[in-house]
């Protein structure tokens, strides 16, 4: 495992700083009403997200779900953009045809978009890694999945898949506790998702998700391991989700000491505490920081001034040309 | 499962040029399009290797073209066309292989959520074909005949196909394979060895969204598709013993559909009976009749009629499945019954 110099350190810590910094701004103006529909909050899941993207190659793809703001931001997707899709205007990533997160895949950038139905993105982020294999490109696919979601059963049949082709597919599980209101001993009868990555012939690999370079770190090795024609990896990064499930749920249903516990793990406030006891000072982090939030509020800006879309573009791009 | 031709008349035309069988047709488009294109690659259950697929559409492919580009998958139809799907995105044009229609149901999440809505919502072209034998009369029970069409045709985003002659089954899949979008093709499994017909060598192609007259009349319009046109023909034959003279349109693409080539058909005869082997309720037809009634009520001199396979479950024996399915005998009875109309 190769040390971060201290320039791609602050690029991590930028990337979380500004998915924060995003999410907090999101879910202010949703509660004032200024949203459009509802959203998901990102907290908590900052070093997952963050980690695994800036692990990918240029060439990789990645499917990202309604928790990885983060890997779309990192593979590039502009805050404007994506505010705009937020708020349904035109020039939104999916001008105005889907909702909040969903949908925003830009191929020019390597990013597949997901569809509500939980697992889906699964098998399409191992048909992209077979279609490398195919061509013997050195490249690889990501994907992400909730506790919720390793339930389904396109994960059984994707993993299975991945693993007896050899497919360069890393697969993270985003293991936050909850799904919606159903905590981990309602969805499963075992501690570490991980361990399932055995029955399916693939290392399963246990990582703190709200370790921003304990994941970048475990997700590049996978990433590497797949190009290079060692097949499938499954991670389970364990975080916590500090908000609700979404932008109308208070989430009185978990427990405020089990918040408690992990609003000491944040990861965005752990990392800030490593960097600066290896030396790296306030000010320079305070910079990223304000860097972040003035990028949020351009965003903010171009995206509640954006034109909406025309409807008598209704019809258009049901099928490509 | 064995292809016999129960219930189906072999329909051997002389070979003028050259014939093919349906299956072969099918086989022949596979093979000329992974020539053509190193981006075509086939994959499903038992495809690859000397087996060659449930019906051996694909068998020899893997032999010509290896097993990186005809692919055997584990039993697991969500993932693998949520791969086909993975695989468009990334530049591919995979022709995936459902072992039989019934099964794409347990894709269908993988279909309509995903691969039909992608193009819409952000932009990404899916080039797959989904091939799904389809049709009974051959006593292969409830969840060995399925005719899903009308799920598909419901959703948009999808284009839906379903030729009925060994030349349109060729250039039929050219024409999917080629397409920018998700296309499922219903071929029809009956017809596989029971039909033979001339097929044009190379680069023969049908458009999407183009019907053909499959017989010219003036008395009335059965407009149908796939294995029903063949039994539609037997029937317009027998009637036209006694003078009435049917035209029989043959869709071959469901979606986009050729309404110019209904319309024009239904200005000419004033009367319509629309026929498919699927069951009648909420079917492809009713769609169809209604957008008659919509827009041509005043070219009719009847209403339109449907035909089609009651609301239950397909039945095994062969007396209920004959009872079940719409063939040439009722054919002929309900179109007397319209021209007397
Ligand atoms: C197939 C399907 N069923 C139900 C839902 C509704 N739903 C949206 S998110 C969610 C919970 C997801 O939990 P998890 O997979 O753990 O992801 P998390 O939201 O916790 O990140 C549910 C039930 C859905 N989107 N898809
Ligand atoms: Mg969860």
């Amino acid at each position: 495992m190769s040390e971060l110099r201290t320039a791609q350190r602050l690029q991590l810590y930028y990337w979380m700083s500004l998915t924060r910094a995003f999410d907090d701004r999101m879910v202010a103006m949703w509660k004032q009403g200024r949203g459009v529909g509802g959203t998901f909050s990102q907290r908590g899941h900052e070093a997952v997200s963050v980690g695994a993207a800036t692990a990918l190659a240029d060439d990789d793809v990645v499917a990202p779900l309604h928790r990885d703001l983060g890997s779309y931001l990192v593979r590039g997707l502009s805050p404007e953009r994506v505010f705009s899709n937020l708020l349904g205007k035109a020039d939104g990533v999916t001008r105005g045809r889907d909702a909040n997160l969903h949908g925003m895949g830009d191929l020019s950038l390597g990013i597949i978009g997901f569809v509500s139905h939980i697992g889906l993105s699964m098998p399409v982020a191992l048909g992209a890694a077979m279609a490398f294999q195919q061509r013997n490109e050195r490249r690889a696919a990501l994907t992400f999945i909730g506790d919720g979601g390793s339930s389904t059963g396109v994960w059984h049949e994707t993993l299975n898949m991945a693993a007896v082709v050899a497919a360069p597919l890393v697969v993270i599980v985003e293991n936050n506790q909850y799904a919606y209101s159903t905590p981990l001993n309602e969805q499963m009868a075992i501690t570490d998702i991980a361990d399932r990555a055995a029955g399916y012939g693939m290392p399963g690999i246990v990582v703190d998700g709200n370790d921003v370079e304990a994941v970048h770190h475990v997700t590049s090795a996978a990433l590497d391991r797949a190009r290079g024609g060692g097949g499938p990896t499954l991670i389970e990064a364990k975080t916590m989700r500090m908000l609700g499930h979404a932008i109308h749920d208070g989430a009185e249903y978990v427990p405020a000491e089990l918040l408690e516990r992990w609003k000491k793990r944040d990861p965005l406030a752990v990392y800030r505490a490593r960097l600066t006891a290896d030396g790296v000072g306030d000010d320079e982090l305070r910079w990223h920081d304000d860097r972040a939030k003035s990028v949020v509020d351009a965003a903010v800006k171009h995206a509640e001034a954006a034109p909406l879309p025309d409807p008598s573009k209704l019809l258009d791009g049901v099928y490509a040309q | 499962m064995t292809a016999t031709n129960f219930g189906f008349s072999v329909v051997d035309e002389l070979p003028v040029g050259r014939t093919l069988t349906y299956l072969e047709a099918i086989k022949e488009a596979l093979t000329e399009e992974m020539r053509l294109d190193e981006s075509v690659c086939v994959l499903g259950e038992d495809v690859g290797g000397d087996f060659g697929g449930a019906f051996k559409v694909t068998h020899g492919l893997a032999a010509e073209f290896g097993n990186a580009r005809v692919r055997n998958t584990p039993l697991c139809e969500q993932a693998f066309v949520g791969a086909a799907t993975g695989m468009a995105l990334m530049g591919l044009r995979p022709v995936v292989e459902m072992q039989f229609a019934d099964f794409i149901t347990s894709a269908f999440d993988s279909i309509v959520q995903f691969a039909a809505t992608t193009h819409y919502r952000w932009g990404g072209a899916v080039p797959w074909v989904i091939r799904a034998p389809s049709d009974g009369g051959i006593s292969s029970g409830p969840f060995h005949s399925q005719n899903p069409e009308a799920w598909f045709i419901h959703t948009p985003g999808l284009k839906v196909v379903a030729p009925a002659t060994p030349a349109d089954a060729k250039g039929l899949l050219v024409s999917a394979i080629r397409d920018p979008n998700p296309v499922i093709y219903f071929e029809a499994k009956p017809l596989y060895r029971s039909v033979r017909g001339e097929v044009p060598a190379n680069g023969h192609v049908v458009p999407l969204g183009s019907a053909s007259i499959a017989r010219s009349g003036g008395d009335i319009s059965i407009i149908t598709y796939g294995v029903q046109v063949h039994q539609a023909l037997e029937a317009a034959e027998l009637l036209a013993d006694e003078g009435i003279d049917v035209e029989v349109i043959d869709l071959r693409s469901l979606k986009p559909l050729d309404w110019d080539a209904i319309r024009t058909s239904v200005i000419k005869t004033g009367k319509v009976l629309v026929v498919h082997s699927a069951n009648r309720l909420a079917g492809f037809g009713a769609e169809i009749t209604a957008q008659i009634a919509e827009e041509l009520f005043d070219d009719l001199d009847a209403a339109p009629r449907r035909m089609g396979a009651p609301d239950t479950p397909v039945p095994f024996s062969p007396p209920l499945e004959r009872a079940y399915r719409p063939d040439a005998a009722s054919i002929e009875m309900a179109a007397r019954n319209l021209a007397r109309a």
